[in-house]
């Protein structure tokens, strides 16, 4: 005994070694945690995302030297997609710097629900945009919650949208077979209860077809769809299980252009490692999709031109990358809104909680970023962690991404019931209080 | 000098069986509890270093108990009954989505019967409890082809049990109760009107479960259970000619391990995830169990705390380290160097010591009994 003892003294000291030497960080510095991965089956889809987001946090400091003067400091953490592995990583971030974490974006739907808790009770807004829970929209229940842009329930919306203006209207729909195939884990079995609700209303077959993770073994989804014949398959998938999905569904000779995949699965890595059987493949989009806007001649002239930059800048403009710069800059502005009311200094993520709550992005302040063309207006409130739900869907001729839509907009009327519905669910279990939207400003 | 028994008489029956016979050893268990029980709630609670942040308490040592927990059951079967195991995780998502459907009510419906059957939802201390012996009915269930296959052969049988039971809970909507992401929530910690909420309090909960459970399996595998497991370990041809009932002794040991096993999945669920999908009790968690016990030690409760302290805490020290000295890598580097060195460090540990941290530290005794004149 007197040797566990001993042990525990020795981890004791290692252990202490790590908490203790934290560097001395300057006062006027805003901490923002970065939960990325660029390990593992979904590196390919975390790394372009990472380097977008710090490569926008690091020009808001070399451009404008930081967030009305007080600079962004980041530190990354690897995450791999694990859940487990993102608490940790959460844990380890969230009280550093000297106002503590200012939200968190845990890029995973796994982390954020395992999150979602611990956040409300630490006081810091976890922001998801384009995952994480769908019924987290309503933000009288979910405080510290702000799926962003879109849930999965308007992706599918959307997506059903989408096929029913190929099809010739919404009563077209009647009769046909629509396939998920869905990513098995939180993240992809999210849009299942809003497209049993649409099938329901619209009277199409709905089929859910899981894929275990990571995503590598899709022989017998591929064998059942060839059976069941869908005529369209929806992909909800992410990392490799995008581009395995497109080489199956090849194999066994499934158009592809039948097949729409969530704004995860309609990146660049997830249709070039299929090469030509990719042609014609068509996936959402969260607002933006591929290419240049004036922010991107920013980032290449305060950070590519001083050699700062954190990919190779031939990378600068993908789908992914763009996601990220959209995130972070979603994040800054939030940060700048929440300076407003609490002064030009480090924040604490309940006062840049407040910020994100009341966010108003127009199209004149969008001009001003340099995000002009790639996002709509965005307009968040306690009723709405939202803040827009618009998507265009794009497709893959072989070389690039063409946008092949217009704008559509989800309906509402079919998302606000089931998100009130399964939000007061959550609301009884963990005895939450729901706040009262009309007395929040 | 310091740890040597020379001069400590036992002069009752109950002094000579007692479970730490020597009083240094007896010295140094007060000490640790006297620290983990009272020393580490009073630092954290007045945020005195190391415990400045929540981050020691919830990412380190709340997964450290836990998972030593289960790494103690998974040793009374694999170390002590040598019944190689693969399906530890398994037993873990038992117990922690049992404890959840009591804890939030159960409802089954005989609709061609006409009844149903309904539990009220239990207080969360006897869902854990009953979770517990859920994972225990499991193991023994699971322990059957034990009776008849041995070895390699167990492990694959074992291997089933985690696969059906990661499916089981993937894709029957009834276990997390029709949650539609498939992700289920723990319920409000309430033990006897106390709720338990703040990282000190979920520790010093977890503490209390290891700590029982802890000492329950000493007892345990010293007494007439343990003798027989451990002769089943050893032989289980001589131990059967001897007198020892294979069908007993096993299943016993499935059962008391998967009970362990069942409890520590019920805490991982409701004390440290919160919210959880069945990922979370996956075939890595039985691996990483299992790595547990062969690298802190086969047939050891001790070990199977180094064990659990070393396969969780030196992965996350290798990756904290470099960005806390100020090395300029990045997250990839750090992490492939994490994979690189913690793979080393294990492939060196078992050359030089296959059997364990357990073993190095009899080793360390049997030198500190004869320090400082060695012979």
């Amino acid at each position: 005994m007197a040797s566990i003892a001993r042990n525990v003294l020795i981890l004791a000291a290692v252990l202490s070694g790590a908490v203790v030497c934290t560097p001395a960080a300057a006062q006027n510095e805003q901490f923002i945690p970065i939960l990325s991965y660029r390990t593992g089956p979904y590196a390919v889809n975390g790394a372009p995302y990472a380097n977008g987001v710090v490569d926008y946090y690091n020009l808001i400091n070399e451009r404008d030297g930081g967030i009305n003067g007080v600079k962004i400091l980041f530190e990354e953490c690897e995450t791999a997609y694990a859940t487990d592995k993102g608490v940790e990583c959460y844990e380890r971030l969230k009280s550093k710097g000297p106002t503590g974490a200012a939200f968190i974006n845990p890029l995973s739907t796994g982390i954020t629900f395992a999150l979602t808790e611990k956040t409300a009770t630490d006081k810091i807004p976890i922001v998801t945009m384009g995952y994480g829970r769908a019924d987290s929209k309503n933000g009288a229940v979910f405080a510290y919650n702000f799926p962003l842009l879109g849930t999965y329930w308007s992706a599918a919306d959307i997506a059903i949208q989408h096929v029913a203006k190929e099809l010739g209207g919404l009563d077209k729909l009647k009769g046909k077979k629509i396939s998920l195939l869905y990513h098995d884990s939180p993240y992809g079995k999210e849009p299942i209860p809003m497209l049993q609700v649409l099938a329901q209303k619209y009277g199409f077959e709905f089929t859910p077809i899981p894929v275990t993770h990571p995503g590598v073994e899709q022989k017998s989804q591929w064998l059942a769809i060839r059976q069941h014949r869908p005529d369209y398959v929806l992909v909800w998938g992410w990392g490799v299980m995008n581009s395995t999905a497109i080489k199956e569904a090849a194999a066994v000779a499934y158009p592809r252009d039948k097949m729409i995949g969530v704004w995860w699965s309609g990146a660049e890595p997830d249709v070039t490692p299929a090469g030509d059987q990719a042609a014609g493949y068509k996936a959402l989009m969260l607002q933006h999709g591929a290419g240049k806007f004036p922010v991107h001649a920013d980032i290449e002239k305060y950070i590519y031109a001083k050699g700062k930059g954190s990919t190779e800048p031939g990378k600068i403009g993908e789908v992914l990358y763009n996601r990220g710069i959209t995130n972070a800059m979603l994040g800054v502005e939030a940060i700048r809104k929440a300076q407003e009311k609490f002064g030009k200094k480090p924040l604490t993520g309940e006062q840049i909680r407040w910020g994100l709550e009341n966010l108003i992005l127009t199209d004149a302040r969008i001009k001003e970023l340099g995000f002009e063309g790639m996002l709509k207006p965005v307009s968040i409130s306690c009723s709405d962690h939202e803040g827009a739900r618009y998507g265009r869907v794009q497709q893959w001729d072989g070389k690039g991404w063409k946008v092949i839509s217009d704008w559509y907009t989800a309906d509402e009327s079919l998302i606000e019931p089931l998100v009130a519905d399964v939000s007061a669910k959550y609301a009884a279990e963990k005895k939450v209080t729901p706040r009262d939207c009309a007395k929040e400003t | 000098m310091l740890y040597r028994e020379t001069g400590q008489f036992k002069t009752t029956y109950a002094e000579d069986i007692a479970i730490f016979p020597i009083r240094q050893d007896r010295i140094a268990l007060a000490v640790l509890l006297g620290i983990a029980f009272i020393g580490v709630p009073l630092l954290a609670t007045f945020r005195i270093w190391p415990f400045g942040s929540d981050y020691l308490l919830w990412a380190i040592l709340l997964p450290f108990l836990i998972l030593a927990l289960a790494a103690i059951g998974t040793n009374i079967l694999v170390g002590y009954c040598g019944q190689i195991s693969l399906g530890s995780g398994a037993f873990m998502a038992i117990g922690a989505y049992s404890a959840y459907k009591l804890a939030t009510g159960v409802h089954i419906p005989f609709a061609a019967l006409g009844f149903a059957i309904s539990i009220p939802p239990l207080p969360v201390l006897a869902s854990i409890l009953l979770g517990g012996l859920m994972s225990a009915a499991a193991g023994i269930l699971f322990g059957i082809p034990s009776l008849r296959i041995k070895g390699l052969y167990l492990a694959v049988a074992t291997l089933a049990a985690q696969f059906f039971f990661d499916w089981a809970f993937l894709r029957l909507p009834w276990f997390t109760n029709y949650a539609p992401s498939g992700s289920v929530n723990a319920p409000e910690l309430v033990f006897f009107g106390l709720v338990v909420r703040t990282p000190v309090e979920r520790y010093l909960l977890c503490l209390v479960f290891v700590t029982l459970l802890a000492m329950l399996a000493k007892n345990l595998v010293r007494g007439n259970l343990g003798r027989q497991w451990m002769a089943i370990r050893d032989m289980d041809i001589a131990a059967e000619l001897i007198g020892i009932r294979p069908l007993y002794a096993k299943l016993t040991a499935f059962a008391v391990s998967s009970f362990i096993i069942g409890v520590a999945g019920a805490l991982w669920a409701f004390v440290y995830l919160g919210s959880w999908e069945p990922l979370a009790f996956s075939i890595d968690r039985s691996l990483e169990l299992l790595f547990m016990v062969i690298i802190g030690g086969l047939g050891s409760i001790m070990g199977s705390f180094i064990g659990a302290a070393f396969i969780l805490i030196a992965p996350i020290m290798l990756n904290v380290l470099p960005t806390e000295l100020g090395l300029p890598l990045s997250t990839q580097t750090i992490t492939h160097l994490q994979f690189i060195i913690f793979g080393s460090l294990i492939c060196y540990l078992l050359i030089k010591e296959p059997h364990g941290f357990a073993r190095l530290i009899s080793i360390g005794k049997e030198k500190l009994r004869l320090w400082p004149f060695p012979y």
